[in-house]
C-alpha cells in the first residue's frame, strides 16, 4: 500500500522550493509545470524538473509530476519527464477514460526498457471529469489514485467555493466512491488558507470521515496537521489488534465466527483492522508502546 | 602558537598588547581590581549644560590618542558617532581609539576618518556595511578588536578597555545629566550596553535633542555620573533606530528549522515553571519562540525569564503571564520601549550584567536555553558569526559566545544549505564562540548533538527526533551542493576575536581587493 | 552545428537560481565563459565545468556563455543553460530534453 496522506505542490521553475521540498516529510511531493508555471517559462520549468528528478534526494517522499493539460504541453512534458523516472504523473483536468489511454500510451512510449513502470493519478476538476470518476480510476493499471481539485471545479460549476464547501460535497463522495469501486486512492483537493490551521484540521478531519486517504497541500506548513489527521489514533490502533486478536483466537478455536465485544467480525471489519495496522507499522506508531 | 582549540594565534601582535591564546571557555580566571576612574565633584551652582560638541571638546579637553566610547542602540540610525567624530576631525585631532559596541552602515564615514589619521583604531563587539569591508581589506594599520557584548563590559570593568571619554547618545536627558532611552524622538528603549561606559569613563558626555524637566524619571544612567549634556538638533534617525514591528518568518524552512528547535527544547524536559530562555529577533530564533510558546501554553508553564535584545513578541508573552520578567539589554521595536517605560516586570539591564564573565555572576548564567544563529560551524561545534563565505567581516558575536557559555543548552538554528553554501565545514574561516559551549546544532535536515552532551542525545532519540552524527550531516550537504574550496585569505591580520575572558580566540586576515 | 544561432536567456536572479545568457561564437572561438557569483571562491570552478560540459554534450564548440549565479545547484545550472541553448535554437539531443 502506497502511503499518500500528503501531496505537497513545488513549483517547478522555483530552483530553491524544488532543492529544499524533501525536508517537510510529505508522503509525496509533486513538481508542478501546470499552475505554478508562467506560460513563457514553460520550456525552463521542464528542463529543470527533469533535472532535478535526476538528481535531488526526496528521501521518503514519492516523487510526482503535475503536467500540463492534455490539449496543451502534455506530450512534451511527459516525453520530458517519464525517462528522469518520477514515481507518477499527475494528469490535470482529466475528463474521461479516453484522456487516460492516451496519456498511458505517451508514458509507456516514453519510458525506458528497465524503468519502473510510471503511475498515473488523475486530477478530477471539471464537472464531466467527476461523472466520469469511476471510469477514468479503472482506465488503465497504472491508475493508482484519483485526486479532487475543487477550484476549478466550482468554477465549472457556476458555484461560489467556500470554506465549509458545501458546494463539493457531492463531488467529493461521488470521488471517493469511484476511487474505492475501482481500489484505487482517493485524494482530496487542496485547503487553500495557509493561515488558517483550525480551518485545516476542520477540512482534513472531514475528508477523512468521507473516507479521503489522502489530501493535497500547497504549503509545507500545513504538513503536519494533515499528517496528524490521517495517521490512525491510538485507540483504532487498539480496536485494530483486538479485532486481528478475535479472529485468530476463532481460528484457533475452529470457529468460523468471530466476535468482538458481542458484534460479529466481519470481513470488511478485518479489512479495515489490517489496513489501520500496515499504516500504523509503515508509520513506526506500533514500536515501544506500552 | 595553537590556542585551545587548534587556532593559530601569532606570539605578538604589531598594535595588541600582551597576546593571551584561548585556554577554554573557563579556564582563564581574572588577576585584577576592577578598573577606578577619576572622582569628581562639582559645586552647587555649576551647570553641566554644554552648547555644542565644540566646547565640550575643550572642557575635558580631547586630546591626540583618546579613546572615545559609543553604544549602538541607535543601530542605523545613529547620528551621535559622526557628529563627534567629524567635531574631532575639525578641531584637528589625531590617532583616536573608536569604541563602538557595534558599527552600521551608517557610520561608513569612520572609513574617512581612519585615511586622515583622525581615528586610527577601532574596538566593537560588531560590524556590518561599508566599515567592515574596508576592515576586511586593510583600512587600520593595526588590527580592529573584537569582542563579545559581555567581555566589552568586562574590559572596561577591568581596565582594559580604558575609556577616556564616553558619549553617550541619549533620547532624553535632564539638564543635570539624567538619562533615559524611552522618551524623545528618537526613542529606543533599554541604554544597557551604554552603562559599563558610563561607569568607568573618565569622562561621561550626554548627547541628546530632547531635555525633560529635572529630575527626568525613569533613569537609567544617572547624574552622578554624567559630566556634561550637550543639546544637537538630531542624534538619530528614528526610522533606522526602531522597527514598527518584528514579524516572524514565513519561509517555510525557516519554520521547520523552528519548529524542530522547539521540540528540542520540549525534548530538554526544561519546559517547565520557571523556564529561562533568550532568542535572537532574526528569521528562524524568533519563529522558535512561537513554537515554544504554543508548548508553554499547551501545558500551563509560567517561566521565570527571557533574556537579550527584546522584541514586541517578547513582550507580548510577557504581558500574558508567560514569563513573569524580561531581562532587557537592547530593545527593538515600539513595543520593547513602551513596555520597559510601563511595566515593572520589564527590567533594563546594563551590557556587563547581562553578560560580564568577571563579576560575581550575569544574567546568562541563570539561562536553561539559547536559541542562536550560525554563518558557519565546524564539525568541533566551533561557531563562526564574525565572516561571511567571502572571508569578508559581516557580523560579530555580539552576545553570542557569551549567552552559549552561560545557558544550560546551547542550540545553533541554521540551513544546512544557505543556497549552495553548506553551514558545516571541517574548519571554520574565524572561530567566534568555541565548540564546547554549543549543544545542538538544528537545521531543516537533522539535529546534530555535541558529543560532550551524550545525556541529551539520549533524550532526543527518546523523543523521536532526527539525530544524525556532525559528519554525516556534513556529507549529507556536500552530497547536496558538492564540497567547498576553502576561502583564500592574505596575511596580514585585520581584527582580533577576543573570547569574553579577553584571550584570543581567533584573528581575522585581509581579503583581496 | 558547432555553435548556436541567437542570443538567448533563462532562469532567475533568485537565491539558489542563476541566470544564463548564450550568445553565438565565432568559428574556432571556443566556450568563453564569465561568470559571477556569490559562492566563486568555493564553487567557481565547478560551476565552470558545468557550464562547459553541459554544452559540449550537446555538440557545441563555439559559444559565449554569462552565468550570474546566486548559488543555484549543479541540476540548475544545467536545466538553465539547457533552456538558455534551446532557445538560442540549439537542437538538443533527445535524452535530455
Amino acid at each position: 500500500m502506497d502511503l499518500r496522506r500528503s501531496m505537497l505542490f513545488i513549483p517547478g521553475n522555483n530552483p530553491g522550493m524544488l532543492q529544499n521540498g524533501g525536508v517537510f516529510g510529505a508522503d509525496s511531493v509533486i513538481l508542478d509545470l501546470e499552475d505554478a508555471v508562467a506560460p513563457m517559462e514553460k520550456d525552463a520549468a521542464r528542463f529543470l524538473v527533469a533535472q532535478v528528478l535526476r538528481t535531488v534526494d526526496y528521501g521518503v517522499s514519492e516523487t510526482v509530476v503535475r503536467i500540463n493539460p492534455l490539449d496543451t504541453f502534455a506530450a512534451v512534458d511527459i516525453k520530458a519527464i517519464v525517462p528522469c523516472c518520477p514515481d507518477a504523473i499527475l494528469v490535470p483536468k482529466v475528463e474521461s477514460a479516453a484522456d487516460i489511454h492516451q496519456v498511458a500510451a505517451m508514458i509507456a512510449a516514453a519510458e525506458k526498457p528497465e524503468q519502473t513502470p510510471v503511475k498515473i493519478i488523475a486530477l478530477l476538476e471539471t464537472p464531466c471529469g467527476i461523472v466520469e470518476a469511476y471510469h477514468i480510476a479503472k482506465a488503465d493499471p497504472r491508475v493508482v489514485a484519483l485526486a479532487l481539485g475543487a477550484e476549478d471545479y466550482t468554477a465549472g460549476l457556476g458555484a461560489m467555493r467556500t470554506k465549509e464547501g458545501t458546494e463539493i460535497f457531492t463531488a467529493r463522495t461521488i470521488v471517493i466512491n469511484a476511487a474505492a469501486a475501482a481500489n484505487v486512492q482517493s485524494i482530496d483537493t487542496p485547503y487553500t488558507d495557509a493561515n488558517d490551521e483550525e480551518g485545516l484540521l476542520a477540512d482534513t478531519q472531514l475528508a477523512k470521515r468521507l473516507g479521503f486517504k489522502g489530501k493535497l497541500s500547497i504549503n509545507p506548513r500545513q504538513i503536519d496537521v494533515i499528517h496528524t489527521v490521517f495517521n490512525p489514533s491510538l485507540n483504532d490502533i487498539d480496536w485494530a489488534q483486538q479485532v486481528i486478536h478475535a479472529i485468530r483466537k476463532a481460528e484457533a478455536e475452529g470457529s468460523g465466527v468471530a466476535s468482538l465485544n458481542g458484534k460479529m467480525v466481519d470481513l470488511p471489519i478485518v479489512n479495515r483492522a489490517e489496513r489501520i495496522l500496515h499504516l500504523a507499522e509503515l508509520l513506526g506508531l506500533m514500536g515501544g508502546e506500552k | 602558537m595553537k590556542n585551545a582549540i587548534g587556532r593559530e594565534i601569532p606570539e605578538t601582535i604589531s598594535g595588541i598588547a600582551a597576546i593571551k591564546p584561548f585556554a577554554g571557555a573557563f579556564a582563564t580566571v581574572p588577576e585584577m581590581t576592577r578598573q577606578a576612574p577619576k572622582v569628581k565633584t562639582i559645586k552647587p551652582a555649576d551647570r553641566k549644560l554644554v552648547d555644542n560638541l565644540v566646547e565640550v571638546f575643550k572642557k575635558i579637553p580631547v586630546t591626540d590618542g583618546m579613546t572615545l566610547s559609543f553604544h549602538h542602540h541607535f543601530r542605523n540610525g545613529d547620528g551621535v558617532v559622526n557628529m563627534v567624530l567629524a567635531t574631532a576631525a575639525q578641531l584637528g585631532l589625531k590617532n583616536l581609539t573608536v569604541a563602538l559596541s557595534s558599527v552600521f552602515p551608517v557610520h561608513a564615514p569612520i572609513i574617512e576618518h581612519v585615511k586622515n589619521g583622525v581615528v586610527t583604531g577601532l574596538d566593537t563587539n560588531y560590524m556590518s556595511g561599508p566599515v567592515a569591508q574596508a576592515v576586511s581589506k586593510g583600512l587600520f594599520d593595526k588590527p580592529v578588536v573584537l569582542r563579545t557584548h559581555g567581555g566589552r563590559g568586562r574590559g572596561i570593568e577591568c581596565g582594559q578597555l580604558k575609556i577616556d571619554v564616553a558619549f553617550i547618545a541619549a533620547p532624553a536627558a535632564d539638564e543635570y545629566g539624567n538619562l533615559n532611552g524611552v522618551e524623545g524622538p528618537a526613542a529606543c528603549g533599554s541604554l544597557g550596553y551604554a552603562f559599563p561606559d558610563a561607569q568607568y569613563a573618565d569622562y561621561v558626555v550626554a548627547v541628546t535633542d530632547y531635555i525633560g524637566e529635572y529630575p527626568l524619571s525613569p533613569i537609567s544612567i544617572p547624574q552622578t555620573r554624567v559630566d556634561y549634556v550637550v543639546k544637537v538638533e538630531c542624534v538619530g534617525d528614528p526610522k533606522g533606530i526602531v522597527s514598527g514591528t518584528t514579524r516572524i518568518t514565513k519561509d517555510p524552512v525557516g519554520l521547520k528549522i523552528a519548529e524542530t528547535a522547539a521540540k528540542v527544547i520540549q525534548a530538554t524536559g526544561l519546559i517547565k515553571n520557571g523556564f529561562a530562555f533568550q532568542t535572537g529577533a532574526g528569521g528562524a530564533s524568533l519563529a522558535t519562540a512561537a513554537f515554544v510558546r504554543k508548548m508553554m501554553e499547551k501545558d500551563n508553564v509560567v517561566g521565570s525569564f527571557a533574556l537579550g535584545g527584546i522584541t514586541g513578541y517578547m513582550v507580548d508573552m510577557l504581558e500574558s503571564g508567560l514569563f513573569k520578567k524580561l531581562m532587557d539589554v537592547q530593545g527593538f521595536d515600539l513595543e520593547a520601549i513602551r513596555s520597559l517605560s510601563t511595566n515593572p516586570n520589564h527590567l533594563e539591564i546594563g551590557a556587563d550584567f547581562y553578560a560580564s564573565p568577571f563579576n560575581a555572576g550575569c544574567a546568562v548564567n541563570q539561562l536553561d536555553v539559547v536559541i542562536l544563529g550560525a554563518t558557519e560551524m565546524d564539525t568541533d561545534f566551533n561557531v563562526n558569526v564574525v565572516t561571511g563565505s567571502d572571508g569578508v567581516i559581516m557580523g560579530g558575536s555580539g552576545g553570542h559566545a557569551d549567552a552559549a557559555a552561560g545557558a544550560k543548552v546551547t542550540i545553533i538554528v541554521a540551513n544546512l544549505l544557505r543556497g549552495r553554501l553548506p553551514i558545516i565545514v571541517d574548519k571554520v574561516l574565524t572561530a567566534t564562540t568555541p565548540g564546547e559551549t554549543i549543544d545542538v546544532l538544528v537545521t531543516e535536515r537533522g539535529v546534530a548533538v555535541n558529543p560532550l552532551r551524550a545525556d541529551l542525545k539520549e533524550k532526543f532519540l527518546a523523543a523521536g527526533l532526527p539525530v544524525k552524527d556532525i559528519q554525516e550531516l556534513k556529507q549529507l550537504a556536500e552530497k547536496i551542493a558538492g564540497a567547498p574550496k576553502a576561502v583564500k585569505t592574505g596575511e596580514k591580520i585585520v581584527a582580533v576575536v577576543e573570547y569574553r575572558d579577553g584571550t584570543i580566540i581567533d584573528v581575522v586576515r585581509q581579503v583581496e581587493g | 552545428m558547432a555553435s548556436i544561432a541567437k542570443t538567448a536567456q533563462a532562469g532567475t536572479l533568485e537565491s539558489s537560481d542563476v541566470m544564463i545568457t548564450v550568445a553565438p561564437g565565432t568559428q574556432g572561438s571556443g566556450i568563453v565563459i564569465e561568470l559571477e557569483s556569490i559562492v566563486l571562491a568555493q564553487y567557481g570552478e565547478d560551476i565552470k565545468i558545468i557550464l562547459e560540459k553541459t554544452v559540449k554534450d550537446q555538440g557545441i564548440t563555439d559559444i559565449y556563455i554569462k552565468a550570474v549565479d546566486r548559488g543555484a545547484l549543479d541540476c540548475t545550472i544545467c536545466a538553465r543553460t539547457l533552456a538558455a541553448l534551446s532557445r538560442a535554437g540549439a537542437v538538443l539531443k533527445e535524452e535530455i530534453i
